[in-house]
């Protein structure tokens, strides 16, 4: 059985700038708030990232979430986290999600138990988000399980990793770039880029080594939707760098207007970012703002998507 | 060693209300470089319980004393002559003294006092820091020296996750990021070029999830 590639896989390799959105699934097991949300982004992006109990909040399953997704005709991208997964869930998941035409998946290591609601529960972490890359990859290009046995039809994904341009310790952000790349991943998706200059010192960096020839790299873009938020991100959120004159400009908005800007600082920054060499897209994050998705998409110039 | 803490009193008072005579068993080993269950926490305690059943007007007998070893047939057999006195033991040792006790000594209850937390390190007097989870299969040659199983709170083999901030977890300031501490390691050393070595899937048949373990050394088995 030969299974076409994902339609994020072509775009990236037909050289367009992707774009990809993401959605929570329901806390509950009406599928409707999905199945709205995506329908929000349906023509203005290549893929939905399905989020796997993100924070480690207890939610519908991301695979279920992705099932409904890909039944409206859009893409879906599974989000597996190792946090509650033995590799023999895991793998057992991705075959799962093979036979339903899933065939993106993003390799993550999940947010700590302890910032969710069920902070006395056990974590697995038997394998690592890298290790869980290769344990994708090797599925599908071996055809093999982990315990060596033949896969009767291998699973066809496209296999992401995440990361984070401003993470610490400084010294190893390309390394480990480097590392996610030697283990199979060949889309990442960033962290939300809020400090444009840093980012481009790392992209630059990304090319220097080439690992943009290696990988696809999609800008993570999140919008703010006040000062607030932005004040938020930059002193609550682990990794998050987000530079006082964002905030200002955000601050010395009038109150009702704070939303707009917001937008309209997303919309400038990707217009910035998409001059940059190695960048490969954009992967944008509104949580709970999917409405507005359309709108950064269009004013961006990143509409219509293209046509494969 | 191991590193145990005290159990709150009134846990203990609520598992050994039911009993009236009790011996206090301490062990000289690893519970009393962390005193939590040696001779003298031994002392302390049983103060504690006796003053607690008088002034509860109940008559409760406590007795002490401390092994060198709970882990070992031949120190735990100095109580084998004792042992059908008392309706209970209260043991202080960590929890292999008291299944070894419970194991030895068939129809005595046999009662924690401590709860035992990991295999640790003194980094200062009443602080211990855990260092090793006995995982059977040690990788600190690749890490080095520092260990991602225990000191990880996601066990990343190829870390960091992207949690890690300023050198602290994800879990929060007064936890180090462990690969924060190993690359600190490996660039001391001048070895960062190990960094990107992918680490191997872990095999956990050596740990817990292989089900319990035994070392057999026939070479010095008598
Ligand atoms: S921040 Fe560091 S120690 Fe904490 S889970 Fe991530 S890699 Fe492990």
């Amino acid at each position: 059985m030969k299974t076409e590639k994902s339609r994020l896989e072509k775009v990236l390799e037909k050289n367009f700038l992707a774009v990809t959105s993401e959605c929570g699934p329901p806390r509950g097991s009406d599928p409707s708030e999905i199945i709205e949300k995506a329908e929000l982004l349906k023509d203005h992006v290549d893929a939905i990232n399905i989020t796997d109990n993100q924070t480690a909040m207890t939610r519908m399953s991301s695979l279920a979430a992705c099932i409904h997704v890909k039944q409206l005709g859009l893409e879906p991208v599974l989000q597996m986290v190792t946090r509650d997964r033995n590799r023999i869930a895991l793998q057992s998941d991705v075959l799962g999600a093979a036979s339903h035409g899933i065939k993106n998946v993003l390799c993550l290591s999940g947010d700590h138990q302890s910032f969710g609601d069920c902070k006395s529960g056990q974590n697995v972490h038997d394998i690592d988000s890298m290790q869980l890359v290769q344990t994708i990859r090797y599925m599908r290009d071996e055809g093999k399980f982990l315990g060596g046995d033949d896969i009767k039809v291998p699973p066809q994904m496209f296999v992401g990793a995440a990361a984070n341009p401003f993470a610490d310790p400084y010294e190893i952000r390309i390394p480990r770039l480097a590392k996610k790349v030697a283990s199979g991943a060949e889309f990442i998706q960033t962290q939300c880029i809020y400090n444009l200059d840093k980012f481009e010192d790392w992209m630059k960096r990304v090319v220097d080594r080439g690992l943009h020839e290696k990988v696809h790299i999609l800008a993570g873009m999140t919008p703010m939707k006040s000062a607030g938020m932005a004040k938020y991100m930059k002193n609550r959120v682990p990794g998050m760098d987000v530079p006082d004159e964002l905030v200002k400009r955000l601050s010395d908005t009038p109150k009702e207007e704070q939303a707009q800007k917001g937008i309209d600082i997303c919309i400038e920054d990707i217009q910035r970012l998409k001059e940059i060499d190695g960048l490969h897209g954009f992967h944008i994050m509104a949580i709970e703002w999917e409405e507005k998705v359309p709108e950064i998409v269009e004013k961006a110039g990143l509409y219509p998507r293209p046509s494969i | 060693m191991i590193v145990a803490d005290k159990k709150p009193i009134d846990e203990v008072i609520e598992t050994i209300k039911d009993y009236e005579k009790i011996l206090l068993l301490g062990c000289n080993e690893c519970v009393t470089v962390c005193e939590a269950g040696g001779k003298k926490e031994v002392e302390v305690l049983a103060s504690a319980l006796r003053m607690y059943f008088l002034n509860n007007g109940k008559k409760v007998s406590i007795e002490e004393k401390t092994l060198e070893r709970q882990c070992d047939h031949e120190y735990l057999e100095e109580i084998r002559d004792v042992i059908d006195q008392y309706d209970a033991v209260l043991s202080l040792a960590c929890g292999v003294g008291v299944q070894f006790t419970a194991d030895k000594y068939l129809s005595t209850p046999v009662l924690p006092g401590v709860n035992t937390c990991f295999l640790g390190a003194t980094e200062k007097r009443g602080v211990w820091t855990e260092r090793c989870q006995a995982c059977g299969k040690c990788i600190l040659a690749s890490t080095g020296g520092i260990c991602p199983v225990s000191r990880c709170a996601k066990r990343v083999m190829n870390g960091p996750c992207g949690g890690s901030t300023n050198g602290k977890c994800e879990l929060g300031p007064d936890t180090d990021c462990a690969w924060q501490l190993i690359i600190n390691r490996l660039e001391a050393m001048g070895k960062m070029d190990e960094y990107e070595k992918l680490s191997p899937l872990k095999d956990w048949a050596t740990d817990r999830a292989g089900g319990p373990r035994t070392v057999e050394r026939e070479d010095i088995q008598s």
